[in-house]
């Protein structure tokens, strides 16, 4: 994830935070580096307590860090203090798991909250506030308490009055994850389009893989307070390099191997060869088990498996097994056709 | 019950609602900010000022722990000073108004604490200052249970304001305790109690119906 500082929305150097705590300090971040290019949508996955809300908190100075640097749009949020810092966070919206909405205002008056705050003319508030009402669909809603709003309503509240100011970063702290999937895929959708068509960018951080998998185009990995790994989200679902990505993918790429076999995984012969094949690109929609058993005679037996679609890619993660004395053979010709082939052992 | 003694309650009545409205405004003026300071600018909080704090909330403290017939008599210097006397109704505001301001300013604190500190950060993150942040969240937020705390107040006050005959403060509490105690007229006392409790009943209905009407946390029913 780097590129020229001019194509960052946002870059962390050596960024570290640690906090006071009976007998010493406690480290939650550290030697953090990463660059969100500008327009991309980047995910930050981590388990809780990984330190990925920490992370996202300094974007906008919430939290400023003990070492390093964050810079969003160029500007160094951890010295900025006062108005600086206050313009600062009017350049980033942000919006929250619980949407942390006015319970005493409608969802017309929890948008205008930051535009009253920034000191918008009256007239000019209304207008912004039914633009962006029109924005997230909430049209008919406009006058209700936010006590009368579905979660996917709410967090449709949340984004319009994040968006009011007219911000160039949005930072989500774990915003769909208070909803149902069925939602959570509507608000993902609206996120997406609020991408493209304000071509704002978006730092997202979720324990979801598919929230990745859905939207995001740029992802990293964090784990007890470091990155172990970030890049174009294709590539770490296609290629993941740390055991942690590994297994927050095994969740949603069908990876897994079935209880049955893994019990009784061995590493070497005898017993059929078990290979994990990874289908990327256009070779995810060719028949090549077909043709390994057409071309070649030799029959896989299908384990599990899964094909999906990362950003508007096909990608597919399928397990296998073969005879022992064909794998290299079957791996020979799957890797000659583009595939990626690993071998997991052998079971009876 | 002689008819003479109707405008003798009626004028204690008058005396009371007085004496209370008075000290309620002003304790209201009081507690209001005391109550938004004390619930925000302990250490890390928004005014973040840890001392003042600390020992604001100790003279709060120290306010409570006296008895409220203890204040009146222990403040007799203080209130000749702000009334110009130390005798009846507009004296018996001056302690009335001291005993208020603390009272209410803990229970502005609670309502404040009460609100979901969420809303700070989403506020905080909008670029909002501190005192933005209070003027449009943290009170508005706050303001069903401010209502009832107020409500509690004034519930409270009408029973200290019975005790500030002490003072010669008049009122139904005094009238009571003149006539229906001193001159054997328990006529008199229950009527003086039927009426607190009258009043009393009014003031807690009345604040429960604001505070309804405030309170936007569930959802209601919107007729067709």
């Amino acid at each position: 994830m780097t590129g020229r500082a001019e194509d960052a929305a946002i870059i962390f150097e050596g960024l570290g935070k640690s906090f006071p705590k009976a007998g010493g300090r406690v480290t939650a971040l550290e030697g953090i580096d990463l660059t969100v290019p500008a327009g991309s949508i980047t995910g930050i996955i981590g388990r809780s307590g990984a330190g990925k809300s920490t992370l996202l908190r300094m974007v906008n100075g919430l939290e400023r860090p003990t070492e390093g640097r964050v810079t969003v749009t160029g500007q160094d949020v951890g010295q900025a203090r006062g108005p600086a810092l206050r313009a600062i966070r009017r350049n980033v919206g942000m919006i929250f798991q619980h949407f942390n909405l006015l319970s005493s205002r409608t969802v017309r008056g929890n948008i205008a909250l930051p535009l009253q705050i920034a000191g918008t003319p009256g007239g000019q508030i209304r207008a912004r506030v039914d633009q962006l009402i029109d924005q997230v669909g909430l049209g008919p809603l406009a006058d209700r308490y936010p006590a009368e709003l579905s979660g996917g309503q709410k967090q449709r509240v949340g984004i319009a009055r994040a968006l009011a100011t007219g911000p160039q970063v949005l930072l989500s702290d774990e915003a769909t994850s208070a909803l149902d999937p069925e939602t959570t895929q509507t608000v993902l959708e609206l996120l997406g389009r609020i991408n493209r068509d304000l071509g704002l960018t978006i730092l997202l951080i979720t324990h979801e893989m598919a929230v990745l998998r859905d939207i995001a185009t740029h992802m990293a990995v964090i784990e007890a307070g470091r990155i172990v790994e970030s890049g174009p989200t294709y590539d770490i679902f296609t290629k993941p390099t740390h055991p942690t990505t590994r297994s927050f993918l095994s969740g949603v790429t069908g990876t897994t191997l079935p209880a049955f076999v893994a019990g009784r995984l061995q590493d070497g012969p005898p017993g059929d060869q078990v290979i994990r094949v990874t289908f990327a690109g256009t070779h995810a929609t060719d028949p090549m088990l077909a043709r390994l058993a057409t071309e070649l005679g030799i029959s896989a037996n299908i384990l599990g498996g899964a094909i999906e679609e990362i950003g508007t890619q096909p990608f597919g993660n399928l397990l296998i097994s073969v005879p022992a004395d064909q794998g290299d053979r079957a791996r020979a010709f799957l890797e000659t056709h583009g595939l990626t082939t690993e071998v997991l052992g052998h079971v009876r | 019950m002689s008819a003479n003694l109707i405008p003798l309650l009626w004028e204690a009545t008058l005396q009371t609602l007085w004496m209370v409205a008075v000290s309620s405004v002003l304790g209201a003026l009081g507690g209001l900010p005391l109550g938004v300071f004390l619930a925000t600018s302990q250490r890390g909080e928004l005014l973040g000022a840890p001392w003042i704090n600390k020992i604001l909330g100790l003279v709060v403290n120290a306010t409570r722990s006296v008895p409220f017939i203890i204040l009146v008599v222990a403040i007799i210097p203080f209130t000749r000073l702000i009334a110009g006397t130390s005798i009846g109704t507009n004296a018996a505001m001056v302690p009335l108004t001291l005993a208020a301001i603390p009272f209410i300013a803990r229970l502005v604190e609670n309502a404040i604490r009460e609100v979901d500190q969420g809303l700070i950060e989403a506020a905080r993150a909008m670029g909002a200052t501190p005192l933005q942040i209070i003027a449009r969240v943290l009170i508005p937020e706050a303001l069903p249970g401010i209502t009832l705390g107020l409500t509690l107040a004034v519930v409270s006050l009408i029973g200290y304001s019975a005790m500030v005959g002490a003072v010669g403060g008049q009122g139904l509490g005094d009238l009571g305790i003149r006539y229906g105690y001193q001159r054997f007229m328990p006529e008199v006392m229950a009527a003086v109690v039927v009426i607190l409790i009258v009043l009393v009943q009014l003031v807690q209905s009345l604040g429960e119906w604001i505070a309804a009407r405030v309170d936007r946390r569930a959802p209601r029913n919107r007729g067709l």
